[in-house]
């Protein structure tokens, strides 16, 4: 019967809450060697800037300096452990949706509501339009000061959110429309409304809908790909994930409070679930991987929204050129062929 | 078994050896009555004082369902490739073994092609016992090949459903399979294929956030425990006691979320009915 608790029942987002509050106050905590020398550098540079009237010295030194701090950035990036890339995923100045629709499109217009129940602003939905393109955008929405953290539920859509995101591309699918869909999530609500208004359902329709949906569909996993409620907008011809960002069945506190009885076997269960980009694309859950700019999308929102941008751009492409049922055979065939991890005996 | 003396009165009052009846009787966890084990089993498991639903394995399912207890089992020989080599305190693949030896089964369902008062039909019954009928690549892959014979055959589907949701061992590997299975099951509506989902108790997390709750009929049996996440998530989230009956298949039905909450011992003649009204 212990068995029983060896199963997700929506993940253990409460803990993963308190994780991520703990890590907006400290700061990604980074240990590793190249970590305190990029950040020991950091203030030197900060420190050689501030100073008034700089030197042709000064200014070679900073310019010495930087290259120094992108060699390091990317020694830190490239050799993350999976906690801690599920710490960059969760970093508070990690670009959200908002933040990237600002940066990549243009004439953005949000639409609101589930037409049953409420707005839900942990889901934004709106009209933009990439490169003078028409698209419909849908992502998860996170913040950065207490209110609107509250506001945003923390990014925890309730069932309204998946019915409203429903509802935005059935009307991009009426008007021929593509859909860009952007993950960031811990998860869905697990809260009593979100029970009593039917959490499973919304996104079990998702699920289906999704697959049958006669646009193109194009799913960046942002940051956190939490569980079931990622997944209710990421059935996409295109599943990407950005270098930092991580997917998983359940948060790996969760996992570690579950399966090691502690919590504080994070960084093993993170390591165990798999959960980062590149664990992802070799499992062949993924199509693409979308790289950051050196050291992490937060330490720079332009680069990270241009090489979304671009990547975006590039899959949209070659979406459209698929005649429709071409389309929809091939995305049935993607999810129908995904992870077959088994053997007949 | 300490039960036999402190419930008074009505019973063990025959001077009857202990060890002779202990195997007769069986104490109801709902209503603390004991019942004759006989009577449990002419009554579907079902406790004739109070209609606890006792929770029964997939094989006793498809004997309760199909006539005759008349079935032929199909994909019953795939096997978990444990993908992640998932190693907790204990490692998956020792856990598979034991699942399998204690069910016989090589993972948590099985699939079945009988007949539901004479008309063929396909059934997928989840095997609690197993791993706590968790949703792994075997399941999801399994489950899907039912949906497409229903789609090939033009047989109704019945998926009885219970589960904890996805298997965490497998980590993202079974968060695909929801997408898969619903996928599957869009193939199945645009077919015009019945698809009946029944939910037992338990049915929570990706399991119910997937197939369980897009049947055309989505129904259930008294009682069950039934949600996206499980209570304790949720009293640890919202800081306070959950209602009672929350997430009890009464609550879902009083909230729009299924067709009908059927009783076991009506639970055939129900689907029956449906699949004439939904198939020629
Ligand atoms: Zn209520
Ligand atoms: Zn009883």
């Amino acid at each position: 019967m212990a068995d029983a608790t060896l199963v997700v029942t929506g993940a253990d987002f409460l803990l993963s809450m308190v994780e991520t509050r703990w890590a907006k106050r400290n700061g990604s905590r980074m240990e590793s060697k190249a970590q305190l020398e990029l950040e020991k550098i950091e203030q030197q540079v900060a420190k050689l800037q501030s100073l008034a009237g700089q030197s042709e010295e000064t200014a070679r030194q900073i310019e010495q300096l930087n290259q120094r701090l992108d060699a390091l950035r990317s020694q830190v990036t490239g050799k993350l452990t999976a906690w801690q890339r599920t710490e960059l995923a969760r970093h508070p100045q990690r670009p959200y949706t908002l933040d990237y629709v600002e940066r990549v499109f243009s004439d953005w217009s949000e639409i609101h509501g589930d037409r049953g129940f409420a707005d839900d602003p942990a889901i934004v939905c709106g009209m933009a339009r990439l490169q003078g393109e028409e698209v419909m955008v849908i992502g998860h929405q996170k913040a950065r000061d207490t209110k609107q953290k509250v506001y945003r539920n923390f990014g925890m859509p309730n069932p309204e959110g998946y019915r409203k995101a429903l509802r935005a591309m059935k009307i991009a699918e009426k008007f021929g429309r593509p859909i860009l869909t952007f993950v960031d999530t811990p998860g869905a609500y697990p809260g009593l409304g979100a029970e009593e208004r039917g959490q499973a359902e919304a996104i079990a329709r998702n699920l289906r809908e999704m697959a049958r949906l006669r646009v193109p569909i194009i799913t960046t996993i942002t940051g956190e790909g939490g569980s079931g409620g990622a997944l209710a907008i990421a059935v996409g011809d295109r599943v990407l994930m950005m270098e930092n960002s991580v997917y998983s069945v359940i948060s790996p506190e969760g996992c570690a409070s579950i399966m090691w009885r502690d919590a504080t076997k994070k960084e093993l269960a993170a390591e165990a679930l798999h959960i980062t980009a590149k664990d992802l694309d070799e499992m062949q859950c993924i199509d693409g991987i979308v790289p950051e700019p050196e050291g992490g999308a937060h330490t720079d929102h332009e680069a990270a929204a241009a090489l979304l941008s671009a990547s975006l751009q590039e899959n949209l492409a070659k979406l459209k050129a698929v005649p429709i049922a071409e389309l929809l055979a091939s995305r049935y065939n993607k999810f129908r062929q995904i992870a077959q991890f088994f053997r007949a005996e | 078994m300490a039960w036999f003396k402190r419930e008074s009165g009505e019973l063990d009052t025959s001077g009857e050896k202990k060890v002779r009846t202990e195997g007769l009787w069986v104490k109801c966890e709902h209503c603390r009555q004991i019942i004759w084990k006989k009577d449990l089993e002419d009554n579907f498991q079902v406790c004739p004082k109070c209609d606890k639903h006792f929770r029964i394995d997939a094989r006793a399912r498809l004997a309760q369902l199909l006539d005759d207890n008349q079935y032929e089992i199909f994909d019953s020989n795939l096997v978990s490739t444990d993908p992640l080599k998932f190693v907790d305190l204990k490692a998956y693949s020792s856990r598979l073994k034991t699942a399998q030896t204690d069910t016989g089964l090589k993972d948590a369902i099985i699939n079945a092609r009988g007949k539901l008062n004479g008309r063929p039909v396909i059934v997928s019954a989840m095997e609690y016992s197993f791993i706590g009928g968790s949703m792994g690549a075997v399941v999801g892959e399994a489950i899907t090949r039912a949906i497409e014979q229903g789609i090939e055959s033009k047989a109704p589907v019945i998926i009885i459903s219970a589960s904890g949701g996805a298997r965490m061992m497998e980590g993202v590997i079974s968060l695909m399979q929801l997408a898969k299975i619903s996928a599957a099951l869009a193939r199945l509506d645009e077919a015009k294929v019945p698809y009946i989902s029944v939910l037992t108790d338990p049915t929570t997390g990706g399991v119910t956030a997937s197939f369980a709750m897009l049947g055309d009929l989505n129904i259930a049996e008294p009682g069950a425990l039934i949600g996206f996440a499980g209570p304790r998530v949720i009293e640890q989230t919202i800081r306070q006691k959950l209602p009672q009956g929350f997430q009890r298949s009464e609550f879902l039905l009083e909230h729009g979320m299924l067709d009908a909450v059927v009783h076991r011992k009506q639970l055939k003649s129900y689907i029956a009915r449906a699949l004439n009204f939904m198939a020629a």
